[in-house]
């Protein structure tokens, strides 16, 4: 295999809507529309500038419309247009971003719209992942059921004090007061509301996890010659990819899984990095639920395995710390399930363009967007930076 | 930029496909799924360990329960783990996706799979779940209605009438007197109207049914297969979602995709068309300016079986099959997505030396 000639890809426009828990005002489409007006803004774009549109989103229960890219054509301007619809779980908001990518970088299309989006509103989300009998039930009551026993094997895995998920989600609420288009904006949350918000799936308290979000995430990607064009820093691409393992078999480490470990090996060496710790400058990862910080530190190489939570607690991971993690605040301040890994995607990208605002990570030169799903077992990450790759 | 500027050449090297039944209650996904897995790795002697990139084509509506696509890629084997995607929609684009891919040059082959049980549910009202759900799925207006409009129009403008569409369907299922793996083969009577002007014998069967291919790039593609069905061109293309607005007797998004993908350059000799119904065969054939010289649907498409979510890879599979034995050496294959044609996939496929 030879990747030499693949043209270099660019992010040069990103737009959000304000997360909220429900956005009675808009249509499904009038919620999509309005964060890829705002790419296209930031891009300095129109309509007709582009060539394809990429879009995805987690379960179509989710909102209760079936493969609803086709009801939506109109509002993303895709008619007359390649529209591809991708679905991977949790992970599906990268995942789309890389396919969209992979367009531009085979040379298929010059300039490509892509977008995800969960209208959470429309359904709750956790029985809507809760399957009656006589189906199969890996997610159990909600996500948090299934993922409850893995946070409690990584406590007793690594003997990580029991106060460490509540750092990482009092942090995250405090990151998303500095991002205007976060869910939660919690004002006067203190530590100690953190630790005594009532339990919920033991060990997971309520403030340790993600909320259910109304929201999209839109992405304008383009070769060289759109970069050129962009009235803005764009970031580059450097290195994307995805990794997935079956749900449930004997020998799989839901702690720390192979796919995880996997997928972010083919991203550095794609991207030449090799000690991510030292070369990365801001990371931003799927953290559901607050435990999953010092495991996917682990799972990415920032730490030594069992070492993940001593980065949590001495401070390196906060916005000020030498590898912040989640300045935007995260999934655990804002879920748009579908969406959530382009936003993590989006906010690496704008680190790196040095549009982050309030939550700018300081000098940010090269940054980790990271998505997973299903049960631990999708994963999609891209590397971005701030220079064009070489070669 | 068209297609043609291509970095590599990609092929469909193996195809693979179920038998095609009314109702598979005894098998799951997983199990209906497996067989075909099988068969087209084995066609090429490839483990799926060897495979660079794997994406499918299902949809959670179909099966009832939220991703449901992560049972089937137990099946698949993705240990250790695989580089994989899947895409809600038929295969055809899970294949587009994967072609993407090995241009990149990230992978040299891929396996391309899709499946659909239909049988659980009551197909003509899940099908209204895909349509705008603030003004038209809270009218339930099914499939088949939409479909009848769309025939309606195409006889009220002259392009077809009653007896040209039993000819299609009597065509359809003629060809399919050869496919050991269609649902409906042979004669059938046209029936009864289902919803007018549509009859019977106008309308799919509903079925299960399930799909695969591998892909492979350049010299990879050689080895794996003695004559690959090299993709010259590939594209596809969406319409308005509300059919008001749209001319249901035309099929823009198929024209452009087939000039886009190469379709027009020289005749084609054979067409798989996924068609479900008779009077849709008649609109691609005028997008496509297919005559009476191509040989359309020699599998007897989607009138003779026509799994959801992977009716549309069966065409490519199809396609790629004449060319792999000698039958064609320039075929045109067809998908197509949502309400009366409303997104399209054309890809043209040759033979080395055609």
């Amino acid at each position: 295999m030879s990747t030499a000639h693949k043209e270099p890809v660019a992010v040069v426009g990103i737009g959000q809507t304000k997360h909220v828990a429900a956005r009675k005002d808009v249509s499904i489409a009038g919620l999509v529309r309005e964060a890829a007006r705002r790419a296209l803004d930031d891009a300095g774009l129109d309509w007709p500038d582009i060539d394809a549109v990429v879009i995805g989103k987690a379960p179509d229960f989710f909102e209760g419309v079936m493969m609803p890219e086709l009801y939506l054509a109109d509002a993303l301007g895709a008619v007359g247009k390649p529209m591809l619809r991708v679905h991977t779980a949790g992970s599906v908001g990268g995942s789309t971003a890389l396919v969209a990518a992979n367009l531009v970088a085979a040379r298929v299309h010059g300039t490509v719209l892509t977008l995800a989006f969960e209208k959470q509103s429309e359904s709750n989300a956790m029985w809507g992942l809760s399957l009656p009998i006589p189906f199969q039930q890996p997610l159990l009551a909600g996500a948090g059921g299934f993922f409850a026993p893995h946070v409690r094997a990584y406590m007793r895995r690594t003997g990580a004090p029991d106060a460490i998920g509540s750092l990482v989600a009092f942090k995250d609420r405090r990151n998303a007061l500095k991002n205007p288009y976060a869910h939660l904006h919690e004002h006067d949350l203190t530590l100690e509301q953190v630790q005594s918000s009532p339990m919920l799936w033991d060990p997971i308290r309520y403030s340790e996890t993600c909320p259910s979000s109304d929201g999209a995430c839109a992405m304008i990607l383009t070769d060289r010659a759109g970069a050129d064009r962009s009235p803005e820093p764009p970031a580059w691409v450097h290195g994307g990819a995805m990794r997935s393992e079956p749900t449930l078999f004997a020998g799989k480490d839901f702690v720390s899984p192979q796919a995880g470990r996997d997928c972010a090996a083919d991203v550095y060496a794609q991207a030449g990095i090799t000690d991510p710790r030292a070369e990365i400058d801001a990371v931003e990862m799927y953290v559901p639920f607050s435990w999953y910080e010092p495991m996917w530190l682990e799972n990415l190489g920032f730490a030594e395995e069992g070492e993940g939570w001593k980065l949590t607690e001495s401070g390196v991971t906060e916005l000020d710390g030498d590898l912040p993690v989640n300045p935007s605040g995260g999934v655990l301040s804002t879920n748009p399930i579908g969406a959530s890994g382009m936003i993590r995607f989006a906010e690496a990208a704008l680190q790196v363009r040095g549009q982050a605002g309030e939550h700018q990570v300081d000098g940010a030169r090269r940054a980790l967007g990271h998505a997973y799903g299903g049960g631990s077992q999708f994963f999609s990450m891209w590397l971005v930076g701030a220079e064009q790759p070489a070669g | 930029m068209p297609p043609t500027g291509a970095l590599r050449d990609v092929a469909i090297v193996a195809f693979a496909q179920s038998d095609h039944l009314k109702s598979t209650d005894e098998l799951s996904e997983v199990e209906m799924l497996m067989p075909v897995l099988h068969e087209v790795l084995g066609a090429t002697g490839l483990a799926t360990g060897e495979i660079d990139f794997t994406c499918s084509g299902s949809a959670d509506y179909l099966a009832g329960r939220a991703f449901s696509f992560t049972m089937a890629l137990d099946g698949v084997g993705a240990w250790p783990p695989i580089s994989e995607s899947h895409v809600e929609t038929d295969g055809a684009w899970a294949l587009y996706e994967a072609w993407v891919k090995l241009l990149t040059g990230e992978a040299d082959t891929a396996l391309v799979y899709s499946y659909g049980k239909s049988s659980p549910g009551s197909l003509r009202d899940v099908l209204t779940r895909q349509l705008d759900p603030y003004y038209q799925a809270p009218l339930w207006p099914d499939s088949v209605a939409l479909a009848a409009l769309q025939a309606q129009a195409l006889i009220d403008a002259g392009h077809t009438d009653e007896r040209t569409l039993a000819t299609v369907a009597a065509r359809s299922r003629d060809a399919a007197s050869d496919n050991p793996h269609a649902q409906v083969r042979g004669a059938r009577p046209q029936g009864d109207y289902v919803v007018q002007p549509l009859r019977t014998g106008d309308c799919p069967p509903i079925g299960d049914g399930a799909a695969a291919v591998v892909l492979a790039a350049g010299d990879r593609a050689r080895a794996l297969c003695a004559r690959p069905a090299w993709i010259r061109g590939i594209d596809h293309r969406i319409e308005p979602h509300a059919i008001g607005v749209r001319d249901l007797t035309e099929s823009p998004s198929t024209r452009l995709a087939a000039e886009r993908a190469g379709a027009f350059e020289r005749p084609v000799d054979t067409a798989e068309l996924h068609a479900p119904f008779s009077s849709q065969e008649v609109v691609l054939r005028r997008a496509l300016d297919l005559g009476d010289e191509v040989a359309v649907n020699p599998s007897g498409g989607p009138l003779a079986a026509n799994p959801m979510m992977a009716a549309g890879l069966v065409r490519l599979g199809e396609a790629a099959a004449r060319i792999h034995r000698g039958a064609s050496d320039r075929a045109l294959a067809h998908a197509t997505s949502g309400p009366c044609l409303q997104q399209n996939l054309v890809a043209v496929l040759e033979g080395e030396d055609a």
